[in-house]
């Protein structure tokens, strides 16, 4: 079973963690990754540029009009999320759980219903 | 990441909020400050235990200003202190608070804060260490380091800021959009003014202040966070982040300057610069150039080339033309030159350097690019003159060794042509 792991957290204090405070946060979440890659059911992992940066296109009437960001104030935001394939949902929260260790995150899990490997480059070219 | 350390990040980034709202209901600096210590020393108390509230923002303001009546009424010595009970139950009060709180307040409260801080009678020094101490938090060692100033120096300068803008009457009403506009553009200078002297600073050892680059960054972000849809902050935002992505190849091992051409790009914050560029992006949409935006773009133009030489200058050249007619100054000129020179060579380039010279006779700048055209062009001895001048303006060491390089290699080159010839 495919699910998806979509990470919240507050972006105003993720955002304020120094490389070093960010790295080590994922360093141990590469840590607990590494049962599930090895054993290839780990999909890709996506991390998403900041809300600030984000566009809405909703529709208006019979017109569709784009906007900046997502307006809704809340207090967290998508910050990205997991693939992975796991056998149930104790499985996965469980793998969620040990992601999470130390972290004031949240994490929710959604079952996936399609999903298409689609094609991407390996490493995403920001300055190319 | 550690329960304290989450709380400290936590408390940090709801500053501005709590800060905000506090000033608003005690409009007096002062007070609004003792009332949000007070409420983070709860904060550090009560969240260990309870986890952090669902809006720690709200939870802040509530406590704070509970706090701080508590203190108006034994400073009056009026009656006796409310029972703790008032506070105990924070759980149902936060609820009713967050929602009362709604997002145009917050809005309308964070820029006055950043206002006040930016008020049009301080000088540029005072706004600064008045923001990074009311809006930031950081301490007054801290601004102290920042600035290379001693600390009693610093704290003078507060004094005198709060002071200043205790005696300007500051309007506590709401402001009318026009008002509002007006403020945003002077809380954006203030913005870019912190991040400046991060990025490049006016004096002492250090050339590169990471911190104040980093704060000015969040501050930006708070602020496009409230006003999501105006392409100059995030002109502004995607400005400062394109350039502070670079900052990892900015200096050597020895501290020594590296050019922008000079410098390995495989260390440039590919993180930043994803952010910075989708900002551009989305900001041109909006087709109301302004001088952020232009500048980011620009900026985005270099973070787009693989290698220096990929760089598209004439591009560059243009935007620089867009930013002229926008903002005249010599400085901007200064700049074009440096992309005419890049793309067209350095006759033309020293053609638009020349004029500037009455105005920019003391600017570090200057006599560096004139000396490095005049070297170009094989006018070794004018050049020689010009790079004497440039390090008699340099602020920091970098600076000034950056030019003893350029002189070490116009030796180099005159001894190499004497050989040829």
């Amino acid at each position: 079973m495919l699910y998806a792991i979509l990470c919240y957290h507050d972006e105003d204090v993720v955002e304020s963690w120094t490389k070093e405070e960010d790295d080590a946060v994922l360093a141990k979440r590469h840590k607990v990754q590494q049962a599930l890659v090895d054993e290839g059911r780990m999909g890709p992992s996506i991390r998403l540029v900041p809300t600030t940066a984000a566009t809405t296109i909703r529709a208006s009437g019979n017109e569709q009009i784009v906007i900046d960001g997502p307006f809704a104030e809340t207090k967290e935001q998508l910050l990205g999320f997991y693939i992975v394939d796991c056998r149930n949902l104790e499985e996965v929260i469980d793998f969620a759980k040990r992601m999470k260790e130390g972290e004031s995150c949240t994490f929710e899990i959604r079952p996936i219903r399609i999903f298409n490997t689609g094609e991407l480059p390996e490493k995403v070219e920001v300055a190319g | 990441m550690n329960d304290v350390a989450w709380i400290e990040k936590a408390l940090t980034a709801a500053r501005p909020q709590a800060m905000a709202a506090l000033l608003r209901y005690f409009r007096d600096l002062d007070r609004a400050e003792e009332a949000f210590q007070e409420a983070c020393l709860r904060a550090m108390k009560t969240w260990p235990e309870k986890g952090p509230p669902r809006d720690p923002a709200a939870w802040l303001i509530f406590v704070g200003r509970n706090a701080a009546l508590d203190a108006v009424r034994r400073e009056a010595r009026n009656t006796q202190l409310p029972s703790d009970d008032v506070l105990s139950d924070l759980d149902d009060a936060e609820a009713g608070m967050a929602e009362r709180l709604d997002d145009a307040h917050y809005r309308d409260d964070i820029l006055r804060l950043m206002f006040i801080c930016c008020h049009p009678d301080l000088p540029a020094t005072q706004q600064i260490a008045l923001a990074l101490r009311i809006v930031s938090g950081l301490s007054v060692r801290e601004i102290a380091s920042a600035f290379l100033a001693n600390e009693k120096a610093v704290e003078q300068r507060i004094t005198r800021a709060k002071r200043r803008v205790a005696d300007a009457s500051i309007p506590y009403a709401t402001p009318s959009p026009a008002e509002r506009a007006e403020r945003l553009g002077a809380v954006a200078a203030m913005i870019y003014l912190v991040f400046n002297e991060g990025y490049s600073a006016s004096g002492g050892e250090a050339h590169i202040k990471t911190q104040l680059c980093d704060e000015a960054i969040r501050l930006a972000r708070l602020l496009l966070r409230l006003f999501p849809t105006e392409p100059e902050i995030m002109g502004l935002l995607a400005l400062m982040l394109l350039n502070h992505a670079r900052t990892p190849a900015r200096l050597d091992d020895d501290g020594q300057i590296v050019l922008l051409e000079d410098q390995d790009r495989s260390l440039w914050n590919s993180n930043f610069i994803a952010e910075g560029i989708a900002l551009v992006d989305k900001a041109m949409r909006h087709r109301e150039p302004g001088p952020y935006q232009i500048q980011a773009a620009i900026a985005a133009l270099h973070a787009h080339a693989k290698t220096a030489a990929e760089t598209d200058w004439r591009e560059i050249e243009l935007l620089y033309r867009m930013l002229e007619r926008l903002q005249p100054s010599p400085v901007v000129t200064l700049n074009r030159a440096v992309a005419v020179f890049k793309a067209q060579g350095a006759a033309p380039a020293l053609e638009l350097v020349e004029p500037l010279e009455e105005r920019l006779s003391n600017y570090f700048y200057f006599h560096g690019l004139r000396g490095a055209l005049l070297q170009e062009l094989g006018r070794d001895k004018d050049a020689r003159i010009s790079f004497d001048k440039a390090i008699s303006l340099a602020r920091t060491p970098a600076e000034a060794s950056h030019i003893r390089q350029h002189i070490d290699r116009l030796a180099g080159d005159g001894a190499k042509r004497q050989e040829a010839g």
